[in-house]
């Protein structure tokens, strides 16, 4: 087990597409972290760096205390899980899980007992003599898993390791590899396009844009304070509200309206300044009267969420949106007033949270 | 004139009958049908089914190119048969056939083929297409023009190759026939294996290979565990094409006619020497119903291989 660390990564494809730009990053040992972005943005050549199997162009990768960036993938001492397991189909179970083990030539005895072993503690010890075929998608996930366990590896990578799991099975899986990361303490890096995925595992998460890391932090951090623009509009689950507005001494003025300065950036936007007015769906309080400092319009669109409702306001001609409780959602055509709460609202200036 | 007015209850008082008879897609009936295939069946059976047959019943006769049993052939029972096989010319030529087969299809193309196709797999530009050109366009000549090279590379006065290894005078035909014809013919038919494990490898899972290499796997332990268990029906295949068809293959006449004293005379120039140069059709007839059974064992061979899945 070891830390990870990136020293100024870069990554140039050849016809000049440049997947990683300079990249800076520590990943302290045992940690669970996140490669979070859209696609394309790099998280997944970063991670094939970290393993080898892309050369970086510049920069270093360490592991441990060991400058890996020049080795083969083999000596790297990491394990990769593959966005599609990446299981041999002409081998059982067992030879699935102890195949590295048999490359590093370990006793056909010892690796069979450490597949055992290791299949038992994921709940496999019935499946050992099948084949990948006859394996559902969760079951051959564990496989996966398994195999990168038995290597006892410095540290382990996966590969956006639910996208092939069915939605359902999905939430099951994620509270399942959290607790197993816990439990071995193994520092693990994941990639992830999922941002619910990425804030309900990670200790820490790094949320990437075009080659670039555009935020690190707690998931809490990143949902709460997000740094810019970008990732305050790339993470929730509904999207944030960034409205454009003007400074106007100790108020804003947000789509028409005039709101209250929320409490982090107080006294920090001079008048007069151009600004972009954050705040999420959650973080507002919905009414039917008016009430001072809140966006008031037209219901436009009430979407029902299960145990509450986003509600759309039209106003002016921006939308906001806010997010209702069960049982006190609006008709559409109601007028109504959305109350940012200070504490949560952030304001944006030139794009970076001030 | 009426009835073109009202055309759809026309279309489906006309189709409902034929319809009901046919199960056919195309609706068009078995004798209609027939008709439709009638040509090519008859191109097959006259090409394919009748000179098969033809050569059966030649095989049981004395037929003869010239003379009396070329005008009136006699029924001679399994004769043909018993002196085809009891010839040692006959022997020395399968033996000969399995060496050329082995060596030149079994271990030379397809093992170069691979080869070639695996040093390629991840390039792109210039290289590959040079080296899968020349590869390509030994298989597209002529065989005339072809053997003319071959003729010409090794001929043993004025041979390009002697000339470049300083050799005047050494005689690859008559010294090594067998080895001359089956490098020939690895040269010759490379690019099938090429191009077929070229397509088969683009089907491997690059992260089955990636997650081989993670695990520290040497190049053959990547071939060994990821690469050949996944393209086995490909080798098979290929394996199966390339013998029958260098079983088959005349090509190593048009090199040493055989020669010297019969040391490169594979079954198929056997069977030419003694149904045309010797004329004995019936003769011929019987050792090309030999060849036949065969290349039946050797395909039955390959695809009991290719059911038995492992």
């Amino acid at each position: 087990m070891a830390a990870i660390e990136l020293r100024g990564l870069t990554k140039v494809y050849p016809g000049g597409v440049k997947a990683l730009d300079a990249l800076d990053l520590a990943i302290p040992d045992g940690e669970f972290f996140a490669l979070l972005g859209p696609s394309g943005c790099g998280k997944t050549t970063l991670l094939r760096t970290i393993a080898g199997l892309e050369t970086a162009t510049g920069g270093a990768v360490v592991i441990g205390d060991r400058d890996v960036t020049g080795l083969q993938p083999g000596a790297r001492d990491v394990a990769m899980v593959f966005q599609d397991y990446a299981l041999f189909p002409h081998m059982d179970v067992t030879d699935n899980i102890a195949y590295p083990l048999r490359i590093k030539k370990v006793a056909k005895a010892a690796r069979h007992e450490k597949a055992a072993e290791v299949g038992a503690r994921l709940g496999l010890d019935h499946l050992m003599d099948r084949r990948p075929g006859q394996l559902s998608g969760g079951q051959q996930q564990r496989v996966a898993l398994a195999r990168v366990m038995a290597t006892q590896a410095q540290a382990y990578l996966f590969d956006e390791p639910l996208s092939n799991l069915d939605a359902r099975l999905r939430l099951e899986a994620r509270t399942f590899l959290k607790k197993l990361q816990r439990e071995l303490g193994v520092t693990t890096v994941f990639v992830t396009h999922d941002q619910a995925e990425a804030l309900a595992m990670a200790d820490r998460m790094a949320v990437m844009e075009a080659g670039h890391i555009r935020q690190i932090g707690t998931p809490s951090e990143v949902f709460q304070r997000p740094a810019n623009t970008f990732v305050a509009s790339f993470i929730g689950s509904t999207p944030m509200n960034l409205l454009d507005g003007v400074a106007r001494g100790d108020t804003l003025e947000v789509a028409g309206c005039k709101i209250r300065v929320p409490v982090s950036a107080e006294g920090r936007v001079p008048d007069g300044t151009a600004i972009v007015y954050g705040v999420r769906p959650e973080y507002m309080t919905y009414s039917a009267e008016p009430a001072d400092g809140a966006f008031g319009g037209k219901v436009a669109i009430v979407e029902n969420l299960g145990a509450s409702h986003l509600v759309t306001l039209d106003v002016g001609d921006v939308i906001v949106q806010a997010v209702v409780p069960e049982g006190s959602e609006p008709a559409v055509g109601d007028d109504g007033y959305a109350l940012p709460r200070r504490d949560r609202a952030l304001v944006y200036r030139d794009g970076e949270l001030v | 004139m009426a009835q073109a007015i009202s055309p759809p209850p026309e279309v489906v008082r006309e189709d409902g009958p034929a319809r009901g008879d046919s199960t056919d897609a195309a609706g068009l009936g078995r004798v209609r049908a027939a008709v439709f295939v009638a040509p090519a069946l008859l191109l097959i059976a006259v090409f394919l089914v009748f000179p098969a047959l033809w050569v059966l019943y030649l095989g049981l006769t004395n037929y003869r190119l010239t003379g009396v049993a070329a005008a009136e052939p006699q029924f001679v029972g399994l004769d043909n048969f018993i002196a085809a096989v009891t010839t040692p010319a006959f022997w020395n030529s399968t033996w000969l056939t399995v060496e050329f087969v082995l060596g030149s299809a079994v271990i030379g193309q397809a093992v170069l083929g691979f080869t070639i196709a695996w040093l390629m797999r991840d390039r792109r530009g210039t290289l590959k297409r040079a080296v899968e050109g020349l590869v390509i366009l030994a298989w597209i000549l002529p065989s005339a023009i072809v053997a003319f090279l071959w003729v010409a590379l090794l001929d043993r006065d004025s041979g390009t190759l002697n000339a470049m290894l300083g050799i005047p005078g050494f005689a690859w035909l008559l010294d090594h026939p067998m080895l001359s014809i089956i490098i020939f013919n690895v040269w010759r038919g490379t690019a099938f294996s090429m191009m077929l494990y070229g397509a088969a490898l683009g089907n491997v899972p690059p992260s089955h290979l990636e997650s081989a290499r993670l695990a520290g796997a040497s190049s053959w332990q990547q071939l060994r565990d990821v690469v050949f268990p996944h393209i086995r029906g490909h080798i098979l295949t290929n394996l199966l094409l390339i013998s029958l068809w260098t079983f088959n293959d005349f090509g190593p006449f048009l090199l040493t006619a055989g020669g010297p004293d019969g040391r490169s005379e594979v079954l198929a120039v056997h069977v030419y020497k003694v149904a045309l140069q010797a004329g004995e059709l019936g003769h011929g007839a019987a050792v090309s119903t030999v060849i036949l059974l065969i290349n039946l064992v050797v395909a039955v061979f390959y695809l009991r291989l290719l059911r038995s899945k492992k």
